[in-house]
């Protein structure tokens, strides 16, 4: 069980530290021109990013194919169609959970 | 605040499905608490599958940390936008985290401070709420896949890519974000859990080119 307090402890802390070296390493410093387009495409590349990962990594490790490609399929739909945010999350559970149960 | 509705859900479901699966493996009490000081599902997850493999608190911690790795390209970009003391920052910055990142950016390489803050308070909230909800239900929920839980939050990061692609999307954004996945489906075979995200961040600097 300690093994599990000191894991919290360590992770806690070295979030903290991550974050902070961004207010302290900027210091003063304001980015200009073509470094604010670069800050700007930081989201979509993230979203995106998280997005595959979320939907193809395996357990614990590795690429897999499984029912949440269907989910996130619904979800790019659902979106496109301008659905309701609460809506989409929906059916793409709905269709993740409906695949899994005829598996 | 108000902006931050949405992401309540999410954040909720996700963190029931936390307390559901880590509670069994790490006990009630240290999930609670995990999501109370860490604040970070996916690090989270990462650190409790080393633990729960048998890992020993030193793989688990790298685990998590390379998964929060992303976090520093975010909290470079959000930097500038905090003002006050520097102690002062460096709490207002363990507000940059995925959703209130997307949601506080203008679209313009600027952030807004008031919504990277108000959507944390809220988003954190639901974290820790659901995580104790799903410790205390865990007897009497199903298995959160079993529900398709585990894709409401990459359903909800989908609509929050097409809404700031249909506000601000360019060429430019259609090449980071196809080189964004290009990297991470390389790398996720191949590379730590966590690593391909962090490269991923690397596309946008594809906006120095003119």
């Amino acid at each position: 069980m300690t093994a599990v307090w000191v894991t919290i402890a360590l992770l806690c802390l070295g979030t903290i530290a991550i974050k902070a070296a961004g207010p302290l390493l900027m210091g003063e410093h304001e980015p200009r021109g073509r470094w604010l387009a670069v800050i700007a495409l930081l989201s979509p590349a993230l979203l995106s990013s998280l997005i595959v990962y979320q939907t193809f990594s395996g357990h614990p490790d590795g690429l897999v194919v499984d029912a949440r490609v269907a989910g996130a399929a619904t979800a790019v739909a659902g979106a496109l169609t301008r659905l309701p945010m609460f809506a989409v999350m929906v059916l793409a559970a709905g269709v993740t959970a409906a695949l899994r149960a005829l598996a | 605040m108000r902006a931050a509705l949405p992401l309540i859900l999410p954040v909720l479901v996700f963190g029931i499905s936390f307390g559901v699966v880590a509670q069994p493996i790490i006990g009630g009490l240290a999930a609670s608490a995990m999501s109370a000081t860490i604040i970070a599902g996916a690090s989270q997850i990462a650190a409790v599958t080393v633990l729960d493999s048998g890992g020993g608190a030193a793989a688990a911690v790298v685990a998590g940390l390379l998964m929060n790795a992303r976090f520093f390209p975010m909290a470079l970009a959000v930097a500038p936008a905090l003002r006050g003391s520097r102690l002062r920052q460096l709490v207002e910055v363990q507000a940059a985290v995925d959703a209130s990142f997307v949601l506080a950016d203008q679209g313009d390489g600027t952030f807004s401070r008031g919504m990277l803050v108000g959507s944390w308070l809220p988003q954190t909230a639901a974290w820790v709420g659901g995580t104790v909800i799903g410790v205390l239900l865990g007897e009497v929920i199903p298995d959160p896949q079993e529900l398709g839980l585990d894709v409401v939050l990459p359903a909800f990061f989908i609509t929050l890519l097409v809404r700031d692609v249909r506000a601000s999307g360019t060429r430019r954004t259609f090449e980071v974000i196809g080189l964004a996945i290009a990297i991470t489906l390389a790398l996720t075979p191949v590379a730590p859990a966590g690593m391909p995200v962090v490269a991923a961040a690397a596309a946008a600097l594809l906006g120095l080119r003119r």
